[in-house]
């Protein structure tokens, strides 16, 4: 190995990771608030970023360590379809700007910090609200698992042996976050943002000249996939569907989950996601030219162990030391936003959803606080068990089936804000046959995105989480209407009334 | 004007279905017709949702 220059990426690394380290802390007095003793201060940062904190924090979230990891890797190893994140983090906008002001005005209107706390106040039901809570809670778990699998292949590329820097990193950032709240990855998202885009533009800028162009990068990839006999640089017509649906499905998802809604009630006002909505694709289109790094691993004839290293290979093989350290260190710190996030985001649903609902309901602001922050902890160390003593592959497969839950809330919560037809036993029955039924279909086929729907004569391979989708819809129309419709009770909520 | 907000529609049209783009020439400075239709939609979605944009109040 090339232990002095490894000495300078390494110092590198331990620099900016020493600065968010006290950045995070130092979050607790950023904007500071008359106190952090309270849910919406301490997880939702007082509810009061603006734009440009908004746009780093949503993008620092959404486009998480993992996904810089992972969609080069699925480019890398199989063309064309590991590209549907590109049309899915496009239309996913369109989709944010229509649903997500309104989303935002029912919740600082009547004071609620979760997804789960707007489905009660709308349906005023016990159990659609437990639904939705325990969903996002079971989806987001291995979704921060994963982002220790992107910090891991920062760590290990920088040649750090073993578990302990892993766990170190880890536990740094569960005192921060219990400290400063969502204020500490607002704050930290800057830098890691900052830094991302740094290593990408130099990425795509340097690394396909010293490979021969684009042209020659595509060329190489569309040699490798022809002599691999699998994947191509185009779609085969059989894999339309496929890619069409799971850009669908996965825009559809991507802002039921607990961490992104977390960023779009911390905004200020509806405005403020609107405008987030016009501004936040320039990730986007940083992200499609990151997924061309797959290819430039094809053009530089990399030998990989396994698909994730493809980035960290291509740095380390085609940038000098120091900047290879920093490119690592910016994947690492991108893990630690979204773990923050996805913690804080889980922990209010537990808080709002379940303890507040059946453990305590005379808890006081205060009291919800210090339930959210410990809470927070326990939920990042059991994603660190998770990967340290379960195998990765069980993470990924609990990812895949997250995105399927997460989306089966996506009538409960966003219907009620366009139309009031709907009742909480349709909306509960349609919830349930979409999580069983598309977990049934997605196990039986060894826990593929992809399932196979034969309408007639011809099959269409689609993504299971949007077939479990239009299930879930149905049984929720056909419901309603054979369930004789009692008038919903819309009034303000007293329980949620500050 | 509020039937800029219809224009939201588009980005879905354009990029669901995939016959439109699956192709490989022409190409643009070296990328296949996919990709470079692709991430030419995000500058374009960008623009249709600031037109959306401006047809809403800026006071909520």
């Amino acid at each position: 190995m090339r232990t002095e220059g490894n000495h300078a990426a390494l110092a590198v690394f331990l620099f900016f990771f020493a600065l968010v380290t006290v950045m995070g802390f130092v979050a607790a007095r950023w904007r500071r608030p008359e106190t952090l003793a309270r849910l919406d201060e301490w997880g939702l940062g007082g509810r009061q970023f603006g734009t440009w904190i908004t746009w780093f924090l949503i993008g620092g979230d959404f486009y998480t360590a993992y996904t810089v990891i992972a969609v080069p890797a699925l480019v890398y190893s199989v063309g064309a379809y590991g590209f549907f994140a590109l049309p899915y983090t496009i239309i996913v906008y369109p989709f944010v700007f229509a649903v997500m002001p309104k989303l935002w005005k029912v919740a600082k209107d009547r004071g609620f910090v979760t997804a789960a706390d707007v489905v009660h106040g709308t349906y005023r039901s016990r159990p659609l609200e437990l639904a939705v809570a325990v969903t996002g809670v079971v989806a987001t778990m291995p979704y921060i698992a994963l982002q220790l699998i992107g910090m891991a292949a920062a760590i290990k590329a920088l040649g750090l042996a073993g578990e302990l820097p892993l766990i170190a990193a880890f536990v740094i950032l569960a005192l921060y976050t219990y400290s400063s709240g969502l204020r500490a990855p607002a704050l930290i998202a800057f830098v890691k943002d900052a830094m991302i885009y740094v290593v990408v533009i130099a990425a795509v800028a340097l690394i396909p000249g010293k490979l021969g162009g684009y042209a020659e990068v595509f060329r190489a990839a569309d040699e490798a996939f022809r002599v691999k006999g699998s994947g191509g640089i185009l779609l085969a017509p059989d894999q339309y569907v496929a890619y069409a649906t799971l850009a669908l499905g996965s825009a559809l998802a991507a802002f039921m989950y607990p961490h992104t809604l977390t960023g779009v009630f911390a905004s200020r006002s509806g405005n403020t996601i609107r405008k987030n909505a016009v501004l936040l694709p320039a990730y986007t289109l940083m992200l499609g030219l990151l997924a061309l790094l797959g290819y430039m691993g094809h053009a530089a004839h990399l030998r990989l162990s396994s698909n994730n290293d493809v980035v960290p290979a291509l740095f380390q093989a085609l940038f000098p030391n120091w900047f290879a350290g920093f490119a690592f260190a910016a994947i690492a710190i991108g893990a630690l936003v979204p773990a923050a996030v996805m913690s804080i985001g889980a922990a209010n649903l537990f808080t709002r959803n379940f303890w507040k609902a059946y453990v305590n309901p005379q808890i006081d602001e205060a009291g919800e606080a210090a339930v959210a922050k410990i809470t927070s902890l326990v939920v990042k160390v059991g994603a660190l068990l998770v990967i340290l003593y379960l195998p990765t592959q069980f993470a990924l497969d609990l990812q895949l089936l997250g995105g399927l839950w997460i989306l089966q809330t996506l009538p409960a919560l966003i219907f009620g804000l366009f139309t009031r037809w709907f009742t909480a036993p349709a909306l509960f029955a349609g919830w349930a046959v979409g999580l069983i039924g598309g977990t049934w279909l997605a196990w039986a086929d060894g826990l593929k995105p992809l399932h196979g729907l034969t309408l007639g004569e011809t099959t269409v391979t689609a993504y299971v989480g949007l077939i479990a989708l239009g299930a879930n819809v149905l049984v929720a129309v056909f419901v309603n209407l054979l369930v004789p419709a009692r008038r919903m009770v819309t009034g303000p909520d007293a329980s949620y009334q500050r | 004007m509020k039937w800029h907000r219809w224009l939201l529609l588009l980005p879905f049209i354009g990029l669901l279905w995939v016959p439109f783009y699956n192709f490989r020439e022409p190409s643009l400075f070296g990328f296949p017709f996919f990709y470079w239709y692709q991430l030419a939609w995000v500058p374009v979605t960008a623009f249709l949702t600031w037109l959306a944009y401006r047809t809403y109040s800026h006071e909520d």
